[in-house]
């Protein structure tokens, strides 16, 4: 084990693990966290703790992990490469590892043009490959991204992102494999609405061989409204919904129910998909989808 | 070469509340190139001002010249009478220019005319590009001569990210995905391999992270 985390020993015996995403308050409100929490609790192996997503202004990503891990969760630590130096970042991972923090997820982070301080400086002082390395050396040489020794290591089970649906296409994979180079002993995809893309870029996947370095959780999400499906596709950059998605979702009569129900057939048809060791299930602000979701579509037997 | 874009009249005449006698010197280099600050812009600038003052029934004179290059000692010796003659000066020249005259001619104040923006050019008529951050480690050998320092959003060394679609970057359809031409450049090179190698993290003490920066040459230096 490279860590104390939970997710790495599941994970590590073949347990196919289900994640959820938790997305931390505009405010100081510790209760809203519980409440997300106790939704999750029993039916998730791990939940991502974001980190300002959108460069939205929300509470740290690690304190927010922080509570999860005294209710009894398993946090995964979202850290991006927008808002910090190597000095930040290094200095924040020393902290989260020392709050019980076990898992990282390395991201370089959505641009600040759209959040709610866009006229803020970004740093992007690392990328996420850089972070992603720099967070292996810290837990394996025992290192600092300058080179001087660590006495207490942070050691955390380290996550990557993919977008199997960004461009170049044929690049994607190998770019995932470069990231697992750099330190991720773990990858979350980006939403899988478009399975066909995503089979093609899995079999490049499997080429490579990067299933077996690494394990690989597929992004899922449910949709709440053909107007949110269409948002997706045309305004959110590194999406992908076909039209079959949208078509489906403009038929029902409820919106809702039809959203999860797509989101359980993905995942059905996810778990036939060899070198897939997990999904990982993004319902942002819909938290309560997330018992059903994985009732439906049997991840807890 | 350095790309700027004039500052509205309003926004200049709004410092130029109770002078008489105003000066607007302009640069016939970059700016003049870029067409923000050079002979004729600064001359089309004297002229609104003019303008502007006399639509408020304020007079003011105002005296036009425009040196070569605004970021040499020399040239700037060239605008001494007109300054001398001036209340204050407005100065069409990047902002290099703008603190090399008003060191030279304090206490007179001198203003900028416009807002400096980039080092780039021109990449079609009337479009300008910014193509150099002068990070002071140039890695465009590593990137088929695409600098994703100056051209990618988040000056990422290990791109493309996943928001790059249809090569656009995914801050806006309107601008191109550095790291989208920075692997079609590698392919027509026959250097693909090379987004494969990790891209260590950057230097960036030999940039503005540094502090200000210079250069000295002995060998120029004598
Ligand atoms: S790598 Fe640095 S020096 Fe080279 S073009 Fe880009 S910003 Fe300029
Ligand atoms: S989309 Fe391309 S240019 Fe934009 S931030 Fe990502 S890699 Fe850089």
């Amino acid at each position: 084990m490279k860590s104390e985390s939970r997710l790495e020993k599941l994970l590590n015996a073949g347990h196919f693990a289900v994640t959820a995403e938790l997305g931390p308050p505009k405010s100081s409100d510790s209760n809203i966290i519980k409440q997300k929490a106790n939704i999750l609790k029993g039916y998730v192996d791990a939940v991502n703790i974001t980190d300002c997503q959108t460069a939205i202004v929300r509470m740290s990503s690690i304190a927010a992990a922080s509570i999860l891990v005294h209710l009894g969760l398993e946090p995964i630590a979202q850290m991006t490469c927008r808002d910090r130096n190597r000095i930040a970042i290094q200095s924040d991972l020393l902290g989260a590892s020392a709050l019980g923090v076990n898992n990282l997820l390395c991201l370089t982070g959505d641009h600040q043009k759209f959040g709610n301080h866009p006229e803020s400086k970004n740093v992007f002082d690392l990328d996420s490959i850089q972070l992603l390395k720099t967070v292996k050396d810290m837990r394996d040489d025992k290192k600092f991204q300058c080179g001087e020794e660590i006495t207490v290591e942070p050691r955390f089970f380290i996550g990557a992102a993919a977008n199997p649906f960004a461009d170049p296409f044929e690049y994607r994979a190998f770019r995932m494999g470069k990231k697992i180079k750099a330190g991720a002993d773990f990858i979350q995809t980006q939403i899988v609405f478009n399975l066909d893309k995503f089979v093609k870029w899995m079999e490049t996947v499997r080429e490579l061989g990067l299933d077996k370095k690494a394990f690989i959780l597929a992004g899922v999400a449910p949709i709440k409204s053909a107007w949110m499906a269409k948002y997706m596709k045309n305004k959110v950059a590194g999406m992908d919904v076909p039209d079959e998605i949208i078509a489906r979702m403009e038929k029902a009569a409820n919106p809702k129910e039809e959203g999860i129900n797509i989101c359980v057939d993905i995942i059905n048809q996810l778990k036939e998909i060899k070198g897939i060791s997990g999904v990982h299930i993004m319902a942002v602000e819909w938290e309560e989808a997330v018992p059903e979701i994985v009732e439906k579509s049997r991840l807890k037997e | 070469m350095i790309i700027a874009s004039q500052k509205s009249v309003r926004e200049i005449a709004d410092n130029l509340t109770k002078h008489k006698r105003i000066s607007v010197a302009g640069c016939g280099t970059c700016v003049a190139v870029c067409f923000a600050g050079g002979e004729r812009e600064s001359e089309i600038l004297a002229s609104a001002l003019r303008m502007f003052f006399k639509l408020k029934s304020r007079k003011v004179e105002i005296r036009q010249q425009t040196v070569k290059r605004q970021c040499e000692w020399e040239f700037i010796e060239e605008l001494k009478e007109n300054i001398d003659w001036a209340d204050i000066v407005v100065s069409t020249a990047c902002g290099i220019g703008v603190q090399a005259v008003q060191k030279k001619y304090l206490p007179k104040r001198v203003l900028p005319g416009l807002n400096t923006s980039f080092m780039g050019m021109p990449t079609s008529p009337g479009v300008w590009k910014e193509r150099c951050l002068g990070c002071g480690d140039c890695v465009l050998d590593e990137t088929g001569g695409i600098c994703p320092i100056a051209r990618c959003a988040k000056n990422l060394l290990n791109g493309p990210c996943g928001g790059s679609q249809n090569g656009k970057c995914e801050i806006s359809k309107d601008i191109d995905c550095a790291w989208q031409e920075i692997y079609d450049r590698l392919k027509v090179l026959g250097l693909l391999d090379s987004m494969n190698e990790i891209a260590l993290p950057k230097n960036w003490s030999t940039s503005r992270d540094g502090g200000p920066r210079r250069i000295v040459r002995e060998d120029v230096n004598t």
